[in-house]
């Protein structure tokens, strides 16, 4: 495993990644991109077991992870390449013409580490239960990650998968909600309140965690007790409460960033927070 | 197109054509290890009883729940499994249309979509549970192949080939017995039209139900001195080309019939193609833009014009639109 110094200094390249990426593409989703760095880095760097030479769509002896969110494919594209699944250089074609790397997820152009599409939000859980069932009949012990927006679970299929996973026991499957309580139009309890999340899922039949998604030590330590609350009969969540726009001050505390790319000054000033640890592509 | 003209068209025995991919099905689980079936609380009605029983593990009851299976058979696929999903035709379409599209035809994933109940020979349930825009819904995704079957053995021969078929396909069949006359042990091959019977004055393109009614409107027809060729169409995308001009270049007008609107079925993929390529004229016998009702499902054929006779009045039509 990396030590915990060299994940922080890969979270501070990947958010430069996201900035630049989006600013290129004068579109994007920085936001909750931004606040669900940590997690990706400790999932690639640390806890899931995959290896980007060897990836195949099966994901058979591997983790798998979906992103259900898709809008965040900057943080998850910049982690796939710092992971070794394609070039970083290509992180420059986002959102272009004849780019592999889509505005939201896709595996038609063949971007190695993406299983499905993304984008029309509420779809990834089901797709992950997918997965999960066909590691239990491959026999495969290894699990299957998916990632999902707070607002995302105002879709009424999240709710059906839900009740699935919870009642058929489908407990090699982590489930991630990024609970930054943002979403476009405004705050999520403005717009269409979540209520209580954690009694929600657990009378549900899931394992409920939570942590602090923007402190890296607590997201590795957290997601490595989720892998141990696996193969215990049900599923496992974890409600990871993060800052949108965490690691630039001024897109942190609001839901505007969700969706707007950076000028060339607000770039600059965001960058000049975040240290070019490794190198920018 | 594959030429059964030779045989001699004559229903074999009544049965429901989703009794065809249930045994098929069935078969398929005994053949394959890597075949699952996955069904929303209509196990009877889709007749995978016996998979479900033979093959618990392979089989997985989602509930009322379509949207879910949609992305649960996009996540079995992934693996490797060969996923079949067992509902209503109104609910495997227009009620998950955006999870096919996103998660399975967009992902490209090998999700077998297998929909009974379609149409309105469904009957008695009324309109709400009659879908008549499904192949419509369906054929406009890319990558998606379509098929409609016409008996009992092309259901079950149309389920067995989609096995061996890489790539999402959607497989409509209906919940009435029917007229079951298509060879027992033929191969159904996926884009192959079915020359049934050869003729010369018109072609009558059918698909599903409609195929029969077909048939015996060519039967009819032979009786006022008009030589109708018969061609089933089963698998509407992708659409047998070849077939189609190869008949109307003989014939010079064509006859479409299916239990489904004319908007956006059969109908219009055989004219866009046609009038791209070789305009011919054509009628359409089909549901003309109304929702259905409760009734029996001969009643039901007859009053929204899918009967045998709403085929032959198609084909007088026709051939008096014909220029030479």
């Amino acid at each position: 495993m990396e030590t915990i110094i060299s994940l922080k200094a890969m979270g501070s390249q990947v958010r430069r990644d996201i900035l630049r990426m989006v600013h290129g593409a004068k579109s994007g989703h920085p936001g909750g991109s931004l606040g669900c760095v940590e997690l990706l880095v400790a999932l690639y760097f640390d806890i899931m077991n995959h290896d980007p030479d060897t990836f195949e769509m099966s994901g058979l002896g591997q983790d798998v992870f979906l992103l259900s969110n898709g809008h965040i494919s900057p943080a998850w594209y910049s982690v796939l390449a710092r992971s070794g699944y394609f070039d970083i250089a290509e992180l420059a074609t986002f959102r272009k013409l004849n780019s592999r790397l889509q505005g939201h997820p896709a595996t038609h152009e063949g971007v190695p580490g993406v299983r499905f599409a993304s984008g029309s939000l509420g779809q990834g859980l089901s797709c992950a239960i997918g997965v999960a069932l066909g590691k239990q009949l491959d026999e495969d012990e290894n699990l299957v990650f998916v990632l999902m927006g707070d607002g995302e679970v105002q879709e009424g299929q999240v709710w059906e998968a839900a009740m699935f996973a919870g009642s058929k026991n489908v407990d090699n499957l982590i489930a991630i909600i990024d609970f930054n309580r943002k979403q476009i139009d405004g705050s999520t309890d403005d717009v269409m309140p979540l209520g209580d999340l954690k009694s929600k899922w657990e009378t549900f039949g899931w394992k409920v965690l939570e942590m602090k998604g923007n402190d890296l030590e607590e997201v590795i330590d957290v997601l490595r007790l989720a892998t141990l609350e696996t193969g215990k009969d049900q599923p496992v969540m974890i409600l990871m409460h993060t800052e949108m726009g965490f690691g630039v001050d001024f897109m942190m505390g609001t839901h505007k960033w969700h969706g707007v790319a950076p000028n060339d000054e607000q770039l600059q000033l965001a960058l000049a927070q975040l240290n070019e640890t490794i190198g920018d592509y | 197109m594959e030429n059964l003209s030779n045989l001699n068209w004559e229903n074999i025995g009544s049965k429901d054509t989703r009794s065809g991919f249930g045994d098929a099905i069935y078969e398929l689980g005994k053949e394959r290890e890597d075949v699952v079936a996955l069904c929303a609380d209509l196990t009877g009605s889709l007749k995978l009883e016996k998979f479900a029983d033979e093959f618990p593990n392979r089989f997985f009851q989602i509930g009322i729940a379509e949207a879910n299976m949609m992305g649960i058979a996009a996540g079995l696929a992934t693996t490797g499994k060969v996923p079949f999903t067992g509902t209503f035709a109104n609910f495997a379409t227009g009620r998950v249309f955006d999870q096919i599209r996103q998660s399975i035809a967009y992902s490209e994933k090998n999700v077998k979509i297998c929909a009974s109940h379609a149409g309105i020979t469904l009957g008695e349930d009324g309109a709400s549970h009659q879908i008549m825009e499904d192949i419509a819904l369906m054929k406009t995704l890319p990558g998606m192949t379509v098929i409609n079957t016409c008996d009992y053995n092309q259901t079950f021969a149309a389920t067995k080939a989609i096995a061996e078929w890489e790539g999402p396909v959607y497989l409509r069949f209906g919940r009435p017995k029917v007229p079951n006359f298509t060879p027992k042990d033929y191969k159904f091959k996926i884009g192959e039209a079915l020359l049934l019977k050869e003729g010369s004055d018109v072609s009558i393109f059918a698909t599903g139900h409609m195929v029969w009614k077909a048939l015996e409107a060519a039967h009819a027809l032979v009786e006022q001195g008009i030589s109708a060729e018969v061609i089933n169409i089963a698998t509407i995308k992708p659409l047998d080309r070849d077939a189609i001009i190869e008949s109307v270049l003989k014939t010079r007008c064509a006859v479409t019939a299916e239990e489904h609107q004319i908007i956006g079925g059969l109908g219009e993929s055989i004219a866009g193609f046609l009038a791209r390529n070789f305009p011919t004229p054509i009628e359409m016998v089909g549901m003309n833009d109304v929702f259905g009702e409760s009734g029996t499902p001969e009643e039901l054929m007859e009053k929204f014009g899918m009967g045998t006779k709403d085929i032959i009045e198609a084909v007088s039509l026709v051939i008096a639109r014909k220029q030479f």
